[in-house]
């Protein structure tokens, strides 16, 4: 284990591994084309809780607990739990918390927060402190609905670049013991952590726009780190850029003489049939990144159907308030390396 | 500490202007269509409503309140049994604008914030969508009002 600045923003690590991860998602999710990666889904948004709040708070729990379970490791080896969601206050983290009693270190990040914490944790345990630390993220696309938007029974026409927020949730056991070291497994190489970039989108019906510059900063710069290109990479995945703020993403670097198209894909743009399941730009949220990659992706990878991917989660940071005041949207995106071993 | 506004704000512009060419376009012909068949539609059941009314004793004048009860009554219908919102979907203003609209702007709230109690839930949120259609409504009658009596005297 150890950890080595690679640049101004990235950090490379050795030895750190996913022992275990854990997908948990809504009736929707299920049924989209990535549904049978998911290790549970729910049969309703609400599965018999009370509120969204609390619903959304048990699917974080649930894939939580279900990574644990996955590694065959007692809850109390867990030395720090790094997790976020979109809630104010953090709810759904600090409410889960309550139940799990482990050192908690809630993020926010707005969509990005599960790469953050991933990264995070990487870095934590290359640098000799906590052993494992649980990476998770998660939302409820009518809890988010509640807070961002308008409320559920409200009719309201979407826009065509809307993004659905994904009902679902995503949790990463990573580990440095050295139980663990060798062959096999799906390592995490490194961390780039993104700036905020702003430039100047001010729909909140169309984060796509907003965040495309952010994801473009931040693999950049990871590329410029590494000293890496494009095709080191078997797939690069944005969090929630949506159909729209891929081809974005693909024209800024075109712009710059980059061929990004073949290898570039989004979680939210994956997560859900586009045409069929009417989610307009794709789907978004914290828990969208986690979920398709502690899902789909970190699947893939244990089957040695990837090689190597640069998971880019991407957050929106505004607030309604900050929206209501006529205040453009920042954005921020952190990119982790994950590589098949 | 170079603020990224002052760096490149011609970069910035490029951008946008990039991002509205290549946005996807609001179907704007189908959604007037829908509008105007949905909305359309509302009316003439609301017209239907009035007749009935009509039919029974009443005259056009007298119907128009008792058809507006049934009406609001049948917007928080369809929004309690969760169909009102598919109907705005795809009526967009067509399914906004007539009454029945308006009861969903009410009823909608107040089916969302049960969970956090009567008073400070309910009570508090009831009218955080229809609150700026109300407040800015009744001024504007005022106005319409108050120009009413000045031009056209008393009576």
């Amino acid at each position: 284990m150890a950890v080595t600045r690679l640049g101004p923003s990235t950090y490379q690590f050795e030895n750190i591994r996913i022992l275990a991860a854990a997908a948990v998602g809504g009736p929707k999710e299920g049924e989209g084309p990535l549904g049978a990666y998911f290790d549970s889904i729910w049969p309703s948004e609400l599965k018999d809780h009370a509120s969204f709040e609390v619903a959304e708070r048990h699917l974080l729990l649930e894939a939580q607990d279900l990574a644990v379970k996955k590694a065959a490791v007692p809850w109390e080896s867990i030395d720090m739990v790094m997790s976020g969601d979109l809630l104010d206050q953090l709810a759904s983290t600090n409410f889960a918390g309550r139940e799990h009693q482990r050192p908690l270190v809630g993020l926010f990040a707005a969509c990005a927060v599960f790469t953050e914490a991933l990264g995070l944790g990487a870095m934590a345990i290359a640098s000799g402190g906590p052993r494992n630390v649980l990476a998770a993220a998660a939302s409820h696309h009518m809890a988010a609905e509640r807070q961002f938007r308008f409320p559920i029974e409200l009719g309201y026409q979407r826009t065509p670049t809307a993004a659905w927020t994904a009902t679902a949730a995503g949790a990463c056991l990573v580990s440095g013991s050295d139980a663990v070291a060798g062959e096999g497994g799906v390592s995490v190489e490194s961390v780039t952590f993104g700036r905020v970039v702003d430039w100047g989108s001010k729909d909140p019906n169309d984060m796509g726009t907003a965040m495309a510059p952010a994801a473009y900063d931040t693999i950049c710069r990871h590329f410029e780190d590494t000293g890496r290109s494009i095709e080191d990479y078997d797939q690069i995945y944005t969090g929630d850029l949506g159909v729209f703020g891929v081809r974005l993403l693909s024209a800024l670097a075109q712009k710059d003489g980059k061929h990004w198209d073949e290898r570039l894909d989004d979680c939210g743009r994956a997560l859900y049939a586009i045409d069929k399941q009417d989610v307009h730009n794709g789907g978004s949220g914290a828990g969208c990144s986690a979920s398709v990659f502690s899902g789909f992706i970190y699947n893939r990878l244990v089957k040695k159907d990837l090689q190597r991917v640069l998971l880019v989660a991407t957050g929106a940071l505004f607030s309604p308030t900050t929206y209501q005041q006529g205040e453009s949207i920042p954005s921020i995106a952190h990119a982790v390396s994950v590589r098949r071993l | 500490m170079a603020s990224q506004a002052k760096q490149g704000s011609q970069k910035m512009q490029e951008y946008q202007d990039m991002a509205s060419q290549m946005r996807p376009r609001k179907p704007l012909l189908k959604n007037a269509l829908w509008a105007f068949f949905v909305g359309g539609l509302i009316s003439e059941v609301g017209q239907g409503v009035e007749w009935f009314f009509m039919q029974h004793g009443l005259s056009a004048k007298e119907a128009t309140p008792p058809m507006t009860v049934v009406m609001i009554g049948l917007g928080a219908l369809l929004t309690g049994l969760g169909w009102y919102d598919r109907v705005v979907k795809h009526g967009g203003m067509g399914g906004s604008l007539p009454i029945t609209g308006f009861a969903n702007s009410m009823v909608a709230p107040a089916m969302e914030f049960r969970t956090e109690g009567l008073v400070l839930g309910v009570g508090a949120k009831l009218f955080t969508v229809a609150g700026p259609v109300l407040a800015y409504g009744l001024a504007a009658a005022f106005v319409v009002g108050l120009l009413r009596l000045l031009i056209t005297g008393g009576a």
